[in-house]
């Protein structure tokens, strides 16, 4: 029997990819990466407004649906190289996608072939379905600089495509293909339909924060404040997480915007010089950069808008530095006024 | 039905995960790769804080036929056991 390892993301296009493939008694096993750019799990665990949802890993469900193992590999280190260094630039934000999945499906290759046995790799691609990266013209670039060639099977949209290995040498039948294309979702709910499947993800580029317009921002604006296109993987979690505003270049107050973000940002605070409103409930602050005095005083300020002593003539706030040091402000909360929509992130 | 408390043998490894303050998938990696290194029969607890894994170390020890022996809550702790099963 063929294997094949098919690229799970948690959709519905990688999904029917890997059960038209399944139905052809092909051994099917999925992979599943994380970046840590991933929307998938942290949103859900970070915001307690989103807690009455039902929490599930997409791609581990998808994994049960279709009954196959699913190996979830953390490619976050690596995967900074591709942020950082797009080779074929960043999509409408800060989307690095051809380059992504050139490496993805490399990454799939280098796992799966060889001492695991697997024949070939299969995607969910479908031919402009993605503006940058599913496009007629870049589904054999994907291939070729991949090093998979062909052994990149696109069940949804093969026969768009020059048959690959698996349709030539028949592990496959091409005819039991699909010619997808374009944006129109039809053709997959009414294949999902055939196969039974009534629940699944809802698809549409919401994978990746990079595809977020003001996630990308948040990114961007670290890298200008430390004047290094680099970043750590805790800097990334943060980004995902409360209201960033910054003041000054060399600081910004990462502040919770609900219950759930302040208990994140908790886990952080002994790594950072944060400030609490003592008298008032209100959110926790952490500071990231290098704020001098009066910086920390305005830090203290903004914290105080955003409790409930926002209306108070003075607010107590402790500020927590990273040496142990606790030092007691009080402060006038900042006038809405007075904090410019340009300190938003 | 099969329950793999009665098959176990009297000698069993018991491996300890902590993967308190990491978020989902982060804690389903860390058991995957942990798992990965145990033989068939062994235990291994898992402590995390992320309530996702409530349904996601579940939902991955189906996915891989290993066997959810316990799940427990001690305000934010969450213990689950799990048993490494033949796959």
């Amino acid at each position: 029997m063929k294997k094949a390892i098919a690229l799970i993301s948690g959709g519905l296009d990688s999904m029917l990819a890997a059960k038209v493939v399944q139905e052809q008694g092909v051994h099917v096993e999925g992979l599943n990466f994380y970046t840590g750019f991933c929307v998938e799990g942290h949103t859900h665990a970070i915001r307690e407004k989103r807690r009455a949802k039902p929490r599930r890993n997409n791609a581990l469900w998808v994994a049960e649906q279709l009954g196959i193992k699913l190996h979830i590999i953390d490619v976050s280190a690596e995967y900074k190289d591709i942020v950082i260094n797009p080779r074929y630039g960043y999509g409408q934000n800060l989307n690095p996608c051809l380059d992504c999945k050139i490496f993805m499906v490399n990454k799939a290759l280098t796992w799966g072939l060889g001492d695991r046995g697997f024949d070939f790799v299969l995607t969910g691609e479908v031919i402009g379905q993605r503006p940058k990266s599913q496009r007629k013209q870049t589904m054999p670039l994907i291939a070729r600089e991949s090093g998979a060639d062909d052994l990149l099977l696109r069940p949804l949209c093969a026969k768009n495509l020059a048959p690959t290995r698996p349709e030539r040498e028949g592990w496959v039948d091409r005819d039991a293909l699909y010619g997808f294309h374009g944006r129109n979702r039809k053709p997959q709910m009414a294949l999902a339909e055939s196969f039974g499947f009534s629940d699944y993800a809802q698809p549409a580029g919401g994978c990746c924060f990079l595809t977020d317009a003001q996630y990308a921002s948040k990114l961007q604006d670290l890298w200008d404040a430390r004047g290094a296109r680099d970043y750590e993987l805790d800097d990334v979690m943060l980004l995902k997480v409360g209201r960033h505003i910054r003041p000054a270049s060399h600081y910004k107050l990462i502040v919770g915007r609900e219950e759930g973000e302040n208990q994140y940002l908790e886990g952080y605070r002994k790594r950072f010089l944060h400030l609490r409103t003592t008298a008032f409930p209100g959110p926790l602050a952490l500071i990231d950069g290098a704020p001098g005095r009066r910086d920390v005083t305005l830090a203290a300020r903004i914290l105080a808008r955003y409790s409930r002593g926002r209306t108070a003539p003075r607010v107590d706030v402790s500020a927590h530095h990273v040496n142990g040091v606790v030092e007691m402000l009080n402060v006038e909360p900042l006038p809405p006024t007075e904090l410019p929509a340009s300190w938003h992130v | 039905m099969y329950d793999p408390k009665e098959t176990r043998p009297a000698q069993v490894s018991r491996d300890r995960l902590d993967v308190r303050g990491l978020l989902c998938p982060l804690p389903v990696i860390r058991t995957q790769d942990r798992v990965a290194t145990l033989a068939t029969g062994a235990l291994l607890d898992i402590l995390a804080t992320d309530p996702g894994v409530l349904q996601d170390i579940p939902a991955w020890c189906r996915v891989h036929g290993h066997a959810l022996i316990a799940t427990e809550r001690d305000g934010a702790c969450i213990r689950i056991t799990i048993e490494v099963c033949e796959t």
